[in-house]
């Protein structure tokens, strides 16, 4: 190629390689673009809608637009962020995200966005839906309740894992996780502590067993530093600070 | 006629825990300072029972009862500026995990079903405020003009929101002070 193919961001010049997307461009350059359902291994899936940006003047998912020679791209604008905020806050309301009575809280993702964009208040009214917890399985246990549907479980079960674990099932509101096992439930699929589906929950919805509080809250991945400044929260696990990775 | 220049503050603990209001206690000597800029109006501190006109009211839970309505109501009436404090008032918190429940169901468990109860009966004391079927954050219930969100929100994050709200600035709360646990 002639010349090195770029890209704009709030007017910082980002270069990007043939193929990549604006997400990818933006982070590998270290720009932050606020997103829940993305994660760099897997397929975009571009559900969340968090990552839209102004692209030459309309409004596009970051994460499955490829970067184009040329493109103007709009990202921390107070716009923008109005539209986070508000798709955040209609995350909070849909689900049961009462973050005191969540283990999660400080290392979940959705509490870090929420945040970054300068959420006060949920403004909407709560749905209070009620799905019954899985506890069935002797690792983990999935609070339904807490999912976002960001499908981060299903795509990394089925394409990293091949287990095929999760699904979403239903249509509209009433859509939900579901198990893919005959009796519903987790303790009947082969998901196993080693799965990369099993630490790439990005809120509270699935949890590993009697690791909850070794990292006690105000210790944890957001408690001090905003999302932008530290990344996503799948690089963690639960207990990761004092017993590492070690899934 | 004196003129008043201290800010008149109110404050109500409606379904949640005091703990908001143990943290803004939590500012300790800090008090001091604050005490010559406002006057306090109702509030747990002062056992006013009613309100009278305020500058600023503080509302601490979530409503879970009749009587919490017409003390929000109350202080919507009466306050310039109504602040909801904390996870509770925010989202209802933990007081809302109920919320998955029929009302009949929570009581049931609580004085009828419950491990260890003697003389099991629903307690239907005329002078106990009546339950509403669910618990809401005060937002359903009345205009809120700011949102101090934690559980609970730190004696620093109340310091911040009082010293620019009377400096009359706006409130710039630092990342270390926002937080929903």
């Amino acid at each position: 190629m002639s010349q090195p193919s770029t890209i704009t961001i709030d007017g910082q010049t980002v270069p990007f390689q043939e193929g990549q997307t604006i997400m990818e461009a933006a982070l590998a350059a270290n720009i932050y673009i606020p997103h829940l359902c993305y994660q760099r291994d897997l397929t975009p899936d571009g559900s969340c809608r968090l990552c839209t940006v102004t692209v030459n003047g309309r409004n596009t998912s970051a994460c499955n637009t490829k970067a184009m020679a040329g493109q103007q791209v709009l990202n921390n604008t107070q716009e923008l962020q109005d539209i986070r905020q508000t798709l955040t806050r209609m995350l909070f309301v849909e689900g049961d995200h009462i973050c005191p009575g969540c283990t999660k809280t400080g290392n979940c993702q959705l509490q870090a966005v929420a945040y970054y964009v300068g959420m006060l208040s949920s403004h909407y009214h709560h749905f209070y839906s009620y799905r019954k917890i899985d506890a069935s399985h002797p690792d983990y246990f999935i609070d339904f309740n807490r999912c976002i549907l960001c499908e981060l479980c299903v795509r990394a079960s089925r394409d990293v894992d091949h287990k095929n674990v999760f699904g979403l099932s239903g249509r509209g509101r009433k859509t939900h996780l579901v198990i893919n096992s005959p009796s519903g439930e987790l303790a009947d699929t082969d998901f196993a502590v080693g799965d990369k589906a099993a630490f790439i929950c990005p809120v509270g919805a699935i949890l590993r067993k009697r690791t909850r509080y070794t990292t006690p809250i105000g210790e944890r991945l957001y408690d001090l530093q905003p999302i932008n400044v530290v990344g996503d929260a799948q690089q963690i696990h639960a207990g990761a600070k004092r017993h590492g990775n070690q899934n | 006629m004196a003129t008043r220049t201290k800010l008149r503050v109110a404050t109500a603990s409606l379904a949640g825990c005091f703990g908001c209001h143990m943290s803004l206690l939590d500012i300790d000597e800090r008090l001091l300072d604050l005490i010559e800029k406002v006057d306090f109006d109702r509030t747990p501190l002062t056992d006013i029972k009613h309100i009278g006109p305020c500058d600023l009211g503080l509302i601490e839970g979530g409503v879970c009862n009749a009587e919490n309505v017409h003390v929000l109501k109350e202080f919507r009436e009466n306050c310039k500026m109504l602040v909801a404090v904390g996870a509770c008032a925010f989202n209802g918190g933990v007081p809302a995990l109920r919320n998955h429940y029929s009302l009949k169901e929570c009581l049931e468990e609580s004085y009828v079903h419950g491990i260890g109860i003697v003389n099991p009966h629903i307690p239907n004391d005329p002078e106990i405020p009546l339950l509403l079927n669910k618990v809401h954050p005060i937002h359903e219930v009345v205009k809120i003009d700011y949102f101090l969100p934690g559980c609970p929100p730190s004696s620093d994050a109340f310091w911040v929101m009082l010293t620019e709200l009377l400096a009359g600035q706006e409130i710039n709360l630092p990342y270390s002070a926002l937080h929903y646990d």
